[in-house]
């Protein structure tokens, strides 16, 4: 699982800037997208936010077998794309897979959380791309639930396909990158992308994050792949070189 | 005091004074003592040296009562519960009880019960449990919370503690204090007796392992003295280094120390100092000395292996670390070596009464200092021992996680009573003062996690039931057999750090043999094709899968040794007072070795030196920085902490400083801008301990390793779950740390966050030493500006470039890395 990918004898330089607001603007397949520090992806063209993997009542999940892990995860979720909500105006927002944690989730969703994800579709499209904790979608909130989606030449799904998939938006792997520095390493949550696809951090406050150099994300990329790391208020753009292994 | 007096030998029945005159002994009067407190039916804590026939005055009224005992049909159920901070001690005093029991043909069963006896063997002794049952406090605490817990212990007539100066100022001695406490109810007629050699202050332990009846109620029994240790220091042909901590130096002089002696123990005081003087050793064994190595990283059978070959008399010599403090009863050691500084005079006389077992021959000790200060704190060691003045760990208030993981586990065994309990725990020593709102808040979390936000209440852990006339009893109980079940398994009030095994790689990926275990942030600094050492050897890291650090021999190559830490002591209060003023009485200088009284020396003509009550601060420029250097003699800890706030406040006068380097004896602080006209009063004031400090706590790594602990402890997060798989491929778990983020957000006041808070604030940032210091030198900081460093501040000096740097380290690292990316790219 740490064999490097293999190396082109001259890899062109990824296309990425820092934009001032902390995003990483990457092209990505045809178009150009944003990385936003959230953890969000956002394609201004189309005026569409993406998210992945919030994983919504994950505490009352753990809570319902006698684990009573704080309950706040689902409000701290929804606050925080709320915030991105209110900062870029979307007219799309596309919740994309593993929205909630179990499948009773939604049941248990405090008055006030369901409220919060009802406003999501007010004067706005709702998309709930479903995924392997939710594969049914939401059963009283509003929005339109769709296996995948096709947006500015990107494929929207949860799960991302085996092999090469150009042109492809996912979650479901919950990336997070390790970089090690001479003063100690440091693990965050990341986007890793190869400039054909991508696949998105999870959202959730308590979704946890999968090595990228994890076995599971073998073969995915063309080229070994860049990672947008989260940062505390900006996506920091790390090379497969500087990346570890837990 | 008994009362026997001269009737004493007539406490032994005929069959035990036989068993004396025959192996050609007579009872010591501290026994015999404890037998007439045991007829008196009185609790005893008795202090015995080592080699005293400490364990045997444990048991014998325990032997005597039994061996009387008329024959009965029913079942004898369990009498005597001893309890060790150790298992291997466990097991070992098993091993030395069964002798007398067998020849003076005593119908007694005694058997030991640890994390390692069989499954049969365990639930055998549930069933049908031995006369003398002996296990450790997180065995006892899963006791507690099985089911059977009345009936098991309800014949109950006495509990040893073993080594209890260990046992008590820890989380792990909370937990204790609660058990007993629970015993006491459930066998109101039980004894406690308590055991040790080195207790500085009786009154603290008694306080601790008192029961319902309290203090006053324990007779203290006092040992004969043993004799006094010799403790030589070893005065290196070559100079004391001015600083480092391996005592590389004088390696040659430690081999040929163990040359002379019939066997040794070479005490460190870390992991990595244990693998490097190993290394040592067998780089000049000659004549190839059978010299083992003993720490916790190493596989457990090749621990075992190394006890046996004590044991046996095979071995010349054992290096080891704090694993081999306590216990095992090892006749053949004459010679105990400290490498190091010895960091608290008890932990010392507990490492020197290692070597003989023979009370009435010296104990012998030597000393190697690895640098300067060390050699001061050596002598300040010797001092104190030859005084008989030790350190012991203060009282503790009992920490809240562990009362939650009790409550729990007095709900798993029977329903409780909320206001019972409640007086039963504060009759456990840590708890004595409980607050009932504390108590209600524990309660409450163990029953829905204590969230502000009630929407749990449908997914209690225990609930209460209705008190009604149709036969409710208002009584607390665990909510279901399985919640019951997850609860035991995660027993135990001790959290190691997550760990990952060593094994030696195979071909293609295959995994080999385990060599050992280590924490999984010692890797941190290692990349596949770095060597280090291990278990004695170098080795090569090839990679790390999942849970297992995958290793090739690393052939004659030299190390890249990463100084992992291992336990870390910190230099206690007492001895560093102890330094202090050895170093502030020049008349005493005396007794040092020329080197460092030309060192000291030195250091009153070009510096000075500081009274001792009062703290030296210099400060000069060096390079294009200027320094500050203090020396509270407080410990790595405290003086950490200080330098963090110290440059927060720095910063805000402007200062501008650049990082810090913190040891044992010292810190020193650099920044831009010059230092000398600070108002070091308004700098080192008390009040750095309120907002700055919260404000640097709130987001410093220490307190989420604090927090996860506790978490682990109170039951939020548990070590493993029945019947767990492990997922292939994917393991996305949740983090502490997110909890931690979103506990603090939410619910900053929440009772895990309160324990996180204090249990950072005594140990991982030794606030409270801190406080104490910043009262010491308030109005006696004796500046020196100086135009260059100083002879004391080389040490310190010396240390810089081996320390993480403080600040936003993370975003640094990403940062840096994101630099080398744009550079590669425009190469």
């Amino acid at each position: 699982m740490n064999a490097p990918a293999p190396v082109a004898a001259r890899v062109p330089a990824y296309d990425f800037a820092t934009a001032p607001c902390g995003s990483l603007r990457l092209r990505l397949a045809a178009g150009e997208v944003m990385l936003r520090a959230s953890g969000a992806l956002w394609l201004a063209a189309e005026g569409a936010l993406v998210v992945a993997d919030l994983h919504l009542e994950k505490g009352s999940s753990y809570a319902a077998r006698g684990q009573m892990l704080p309950p706040y995860d689902t409000r701290e979720t929804l606050k925080r794309l709320a915030a991105e909500v209110a900062a870029l105006a979307p007219r799309m927002v596309i919740l994309l897979g593993d929205t909630f944690h179990d499948r009773r989730s939604e049941d248990r969703l405090a008055a006030d959380d369901a409220q919060r994800l009802r406003d999501l579709a007010i004067g706005r499209t709702l998309v709930w791309v479903v995924g392997n904790h939710d594969a049914d979608g939401p059963r009283a909130l509003p929005g339109e639930t769709a296996d995948e989606l096709s947006l500015a030449g990107l494929t929207l799904r949860h799960e991302p396909r085996g092999g090469l998939s150009p042109g492809e938006a996912a979650g479901h792997l919950h990336p997070a990158a390790k970089v090690r520095g001479a003063r100690g390493s440091v693990r965050r949550r990341c986007f890793v992308t190869d400039g054909e696809r991508i696949v998105l951090p999870a959202f959730g406050a308590y979704a946890g994050g999968l090595n990228v150099r994890d076995a599971a994300f073998a073969g995915l990329f063309a080229r070994p792949p860049l990672a947008g790391a989260l940062g505390s208020a900006r996506v920091h753009a790390v090379g497969w070189r500087s990346l570890a292994a837990d | 005091m008994a009362d026997a007096g001269a009737n004493l030998p007539d406490l032994l029945p005929p069959r035990f004074q036989a068993w004396f005159g025959g192996r050609g002994w007579s009872p010591r009067s501290h026994q015999l003592e404890m037998v007439a407190e045991a007829r008196a039916g009185r609790d005893a804590l008795l202090i015995a040296p080592t080699g005293g026939g400490k364990t045997l005055a444990g048991f014998l009224p325990s032997l005597i009562e039994l061996s009387e005992r008329p024959p009965a049909n029913t079942p004898p159920g369990l009498h005597t519960l001893y309890i060790s901070p150790l298992k291997a001690l466990a097991v070992d005093v098993e091993r030395n009880l069964t002798a007398p029991i067998l020849e003076m043909g005593l119908p007694i069963t005694a058997e030991s019960r640890t994390g390692d006896t069989g499954i049969a063997r365990r639930q055998r002794q549930r069933v049908k449990p031995p006369e003398i049952l002996l296990t450790t406090p997180e065995q006892l605490a899963l006791l507690c919370a099985w089911e059977g817990a009345r009936l098991f212990f309800e014949n109950l007539s006495c509990v040893i503690l073993d080594e209890i100066h260990t046992l008590h100022a820890s989380k792990r001695g909370d937990l204790l204090a609660l058990d007993l406490a629970r015993l006491s109810t459930l066998a109101p007629n039980m004894r406690r007796v308590g055991l040790s050699a080195t207790v500085d202050d009786p009154e603290v332990i008694k306080r601790w392992m008192a029961g319902p009846a309290g203090p006053e109620a324990i007779e203290l029994v006092r040992g004969p003295p043993g004799a006094q240790p010799i403790v030589d220091m070893l005065l290196s042909e070559g100079r004391v280094p001015w600083a480092g901590h391996t005592a590389q130096h004088a390696m040659a002089e430690v081999y040929e120390a163990i040359k002379h002696a019939r066997t040794a123990l070479v005490f460190v005081n870390t992991r990595f100092q244990a693998e490097f003087a190993f290394q040592e050793l067998w780089r000049l064994n000659e004549d190839a000395l059978p010299i083992a190595l003993h720490h916790g990283s190493l596989a457990a059978e090749q621990r075992r292996k190394v006890e046996a070959a004590m044991a046996k008399g095979s071995l010349r010599a054992v290096v080891c670390t704090s694993t081999l403090d306590l216990g095992i009863d090892w006749g053949d050691v004459d010679l105990v070596i400290q490498l190091a500084s010895p960091k608290g005079a008890a932990r010392m006389v507990q490492r020197i009464g290692r070597a003989n077992h023979r009370l009435d021959e010296p104990s012998r000790a030597l000393f190697v200092p690895a640098n300067r200060f060390e050699m001061l704190e050596c002598q300040a060691a010797r001092e104190a021992i030859a005084a008989n003045h030790l350190d012991g760990d203060p009282p503790r208030d009992g920490a809240l996680d562990v009362l939650a993981q009790h409550v729990m586990g007095c709900a798993c065994s029977e329903p409780f009573d909320l206001l019972a309990l409640y007086d039963e725990v504060r009759t456990a020593g840590p708890y004595r003062d409980l607050a009932w709102e504390d108590f209600e808040q524990v309660v409450d979390f163990v029953s829905t996690g204590g969230y502000a936000l009630k929407t749990y209440d449908r997914f209690r852990r225990i609930v209460k039931g209705p008190k009604d006339d149709q036969g409710g009893d208002g009584l607390w109980r665990v909510r279901n057999a399985e919640v019951a079940q997850r609860h035991r398994l995660n027993v135990g009030a001790i959290v190691s750090p997550a760990m990952l095994a060593v094994r030696i790689a195979g071909r293609r990926g295959s995994v080999g043999r385990k060599i050992g275990e280590i924490e999984e942030g010692m890797l941190e600094m290692l990349d596949p094709g770095d060597t280090f050492v291990f278990a004695g050897q170098v080795w090569e890291l090839v990679g790390i899968t999942n849970l297992d650090v995958l290793v090739r021999p690393g052939g004659a190559k030299d190390p890249k040794m990463p100084s992992w830490g291992g336990s870390k002591f910190a230099l206690s209060t007492f001895l560093a007072q102890r330094v202090r003023q050895l170093m502030t009485d020049q008349d005493h200088w005396k007794v040092l070795p020329t080197d460092v009284r030309e060192w000291l020396e030195a250091q009153r003509d070009r510096s000075l030196i500081p009274g001792e009550d009062e703290m030296l601060l210099e400060t000069f420029p060096r390079g294009h920085r200027h320094f500050m250097v203090c020396y509270p003699f407080d410990g790595r800890l405290a003086h950490t902490t200080l330098a963090m706030l110290l440059t927060r406040r720095l910063e805000r006068a402007g200062a501008a400083p650049l990082g810090f380097v913190c040891n044992d004896y010292a810190l020193a602080v650099w920044a831009l801008k010059p230092l000398d006209d600070l108002n070091f009063d308004d700098l080192f004031n008390e009040d750095m301990l309120g907002d700055d400090l919260e404000a640097w706590l709130a987001e410093s790594f220490m307190m989420k390793r604090a927090f996860k602990g506790c978490a682990i402890i109170a039951g939020l997060i548990e070590r493993r779950f029945p019947g767990d798989k492990q997922k292939t491929g994917r393991q996305i778990t949740f983090s502490t740390d997110l909890i931690y983020d979103v506990l603090r957000r939410h619910e900053p006041d929440h009772l895990l966050l309160r324990c996180a808070r204090a249990d950072a604030a005594t140990g991982l940032i030794d606030v409270a030493r801190l406080g104490q210091m910043l009262t010491r030198i308030r109005g006696r900081i004796r500046h020196a500006a100086l135009d260059h460093l100083s002879p004391f501040s080389v040490p310190i000096l010396l240390e810089i470039g081996k320390e993480r740097s403080p600040g936003q380290a993370g975003e640094i690292i990403l940062h840096e890395a994101e630099e080398d990316l744009i550079a590669e790219a425009l190469s």
